[in-house]
């Protein structure tokens, strides 16, 4: 049984030596730390490896199987592919950032045990949002701490779920976890925060856009796809995720029509695809779950090249409006051939890689002879071609002319785009390299005339649906707007709940400070200024009466009484008798209780 | 498209001609498909799999369907000014 490091640490530990290293050398550290990860991942036998006692308990930092391995290889290629998009990238806490978080997804995807996979879920988010707020710009910024909150909450749940669990059954192990009892529903949606589910989603589509260029390449292939891995060891076959799955494929896509921002637009195509997965793991036969890693893989590609393509148009016109664009394939052609490669292959056309991977998501579905959830996919089918498919090359390099004429993009995004774009097209006419590395044996042929032809079909009619639309001018034109989704709830809820907790605190605050710094201090002090006057005077009081003191002589007495309070001047027998008689009253008063 | 400048070099849809081209190409492809439809053996596992045209008509309802309910119910109930979390 051989090993190599456990592979979250090659990058992380590369993280750290980086800042140290300057230019050139700087670059090719970038590019040789991916190759290096890869050749160590390549050491590693079926297993358990990486194994640390701590306490009574045994973190395992590297447990390898044809799952972890998949998603092993498909994050150490988008590291590679990343890393030479960012090639021109100076700076330095962006390309950390991004090291420890491609680590950190590579410690969620080999951690054997449920500690390892909290604590590098912890830092995806953590590393992540730097390739946020890195963007420099204010809203990157207040998307970036939306994007902590709703992570940092989403972990949370999960620890809460993990520490339940290890306290019930006493062990670490990260295995098959299903649904049963609290401890697994809290890791269930801890992991579903990070999945993007419904309602859970808007951390996704809300600061994505706002990512940096590069950055938003790494955080379209990790975040979300750790998390189907989870769901694919912990929880296949659990049958809410069919249903929280098809609603994530089809929703997006209405949001996704009328939005205006072109990255947007491909976050949720994202949550979109990403809905196809977990469909699969929720239908949890050998095909489904085939279906849904083959799809991460193949997914991971083409979306990175779709948000490459639109972070190149960003990067040479500073616009990614559709509204602001149009017209590009005049001066950017590279760019735009490699967008329709990752448009064609999202939409899953023949000989590209999505026709090949959420066509057996698609099968299982009808296997199980689930035809509300197969109708629904087919829909989103249709629908991710009218989206991500049409609409993001279309208004970004056809449409309109816009008058842009950017120059193409730099040498190191188009070689990175090529590269990506090849993957793409050769995964989808070549499957059986990829299906031979799922964790199941494939029975399957994409390749049939019937599908081809069927899969064409919809395509090309949904094709001529966006073509009679436009020229008909019923087609939504693209309005300078914003679209609210479930985030308006933290969002502007947030400032209602701020204006109630201003409101009502800071209302309660004043009053308590007129209350008590104010009136009661001001009372309570002048009343123990004249406290032993008072207490003197009901002492004296019956006294003065008894000897027949009268009228002004009893005025004077008390002048004369207060004076020498205030002044301190009282005759020590007085002060005596009072002490005196204060203690007598307490015997008297405990007595009685 | 719009009408390019003089000086300007002329692109490849600049010319009426190639979106004429472009579009016959792709009529063309529809009404092969269609054709193809009719001949090729299916393996369907839903009945309706083997209705033909099945796919044409669903991908272009479901997607006049979705542009429809797009515009005329979500836009009206999400669409804000691009100000509207600033203000």
């Amino acid at each position: 049984m051989s090993s190599g490091l456990p592979p979250a640490l090659v990058f992380i530990g590369g993280a750290l030596v980086l800042p140290f290293l300057k230019g050139k050398t700087q670059t090719g550290f970038l590019l040789l730390l991916p190759v290096i990860g890869f050749l160590n991942l390549l050491q590693f036998s079926a297993g358990i490896h990486g194994v640390v006692s701590f306490w009574d308990y045994q973190i395992i930092l590297a447990r390898v199987d044809r799952l972890s391995l998949l998603f092993g290889y498909i994050f150490h290629l988008i590291t590679f592919l990343g890393a030479i998009y960012a090639l021109h990238v100076r700076d330095d806490l962006e390309q950390m950032a991004g090291l420890v978080y491609a680590g950190s997804a590579l410690g969620v995807v080999f951690a054997g045990d449920l500690l390892t996979l909290f604590v590098f879920w912890e830092l995806l988010a953590v590393s992540s949002v730097f390739l946020i707020w890195n963007r420099r710009t204010r809203e990157a910024q207040a998307a970036g701490f939306r994007y902590l909150l709703v992570h940092v909450a989403g972990g949370l749940c999960l620890l809460a779920g993990v520490t339940l669990q290890i306290h019930q059954t006493g062990s670490l192990a990260f295995g098959y976890i299903g649904l049963n009892g609290l401890a697994t529903y809290l890791i269930f949606i801890g992991v579903g925060v990070n999945c993007a589910w419904p309602l859970l989603h808007p951390w996704l589509t809300d600061a994505y856009p706002e990512a940096t260029i590069t950055g938003v390449i790494w955080l379209s292939a990790f975040t979300t796809k750790t998390a189907v891995y989870v769901l694919a060891r912990g929880f296949p076959g659990t049958e809410a995720l069919i249903w929280i799955g098809a609603v994530m494929t089809a929703f997006p896509i209405f949001c996704a029509v009328i939005e205006n921002d072109l990255r947007r637009v491909l976050a949720y195509s994202l949550v979109n695809q990403v809905g196809f997965m977990v469909v699969g793991v929720g239908i949890g036969t050998m095909m489904s779950l085939n279906g849904s890693i083959a799809h991460a893989f193949c997914h991971i590609i083409y979306k990175a090249l779709l948000f490459m393509s639109m972070g190149a148009v960003l990067y040479r016109t500073g616009k990614v409006k559709a509204t602001d664009l149009g017209g590009l394939y005049k001066t950017m052609p590279l760019t735009c051939i490699c967008c329709i490669v990752g448009a064609a292959s999202i939409s899953a056309f023949p000989l590209f890689s999505g026709f090949v991977s959420k066509s057996m998501v698609m099968e299982a579905a009808a296997l199980g002879d689930m035809r509300l959830i197969w109708f629904i996919l087919l829909f989103a089918s249709a629908g991710v071609f009218h989206h991500a498919g049409i609409k993001i090359p279309y208004f970004a390099f056809f449409s309109h002319d816009s008058g842009l004429r950017p120059k193409e993009a730099p040498w190191n995004m188009g070689l990175a785009m090529v590269l990506t774009a090849g993957l793409c097209i050769f995964i989808g006419s070549f499957p059986g390299p990829l299906y031979s590395l799922l964790p199941y044996p494939v029975d399957y042929e994409p390749y049939t005339a019937a599908h081809v032809v069927g899969q064409s079909q919809l395509l090309f009619f949904s094709a001529l649906a966006f073509t009679l639309l436009m020229l008909s001018g019923i087609y939504p034109a693209e309005i300078r707007s914003i679209n609210i989704d479930a985030d308006w709830f933290y969002r502007r809820g947030g400032r209602l709940f701020y204006r109630i907790m201003d409101r009502a605190l800071n209302g309660l605050n004043e009053r308590a400070e007129q209350v008590f710094s104010l009136e009661l201090a001001g009372w309570l002090g002048r009343r123990s200024r004249d406290l032993p006057f008072r207490l003197a005077q009901i002492l004296l009081y019956p006294l003065w009466l008894a000897r027949g003191l009268r009228g002004e002589e009893l005025q004077e007495k008390n002048l004369a009484l207060q004076e020498a309070l205030a002044s301190g001047a009282s005759p020590v027998g007085i002060g005596a008798a009072v002490a005196t008689a204060f203690l007598l009253l307490f015997f008297i008063l405990s007595g009685l209780v | 498209m719009s009408e390019p400048t003089p000086k300007e070099k002329q692109y490849l849809f600049d010319k009426p001609a190639n979106i004429k081209w472009m579009f016959r190409v792709y009529y063309a492809s529809l009404v092969l498909l269609l054709v193809l439809d009719l001949f090729l053996p299916k393996h369907a596992n839903f009945p309706w799999e083997n209705w033909p045209e099945f796919y044409a008509v669903y991908g272009f309802v479901a997607c006049v369907a979705l542009v429809l309910a797009a515009k005329y119910i979500l836009r009206p109930l999400v669409m804000r000014k691009e100000e509207y979390y600033d203000e």
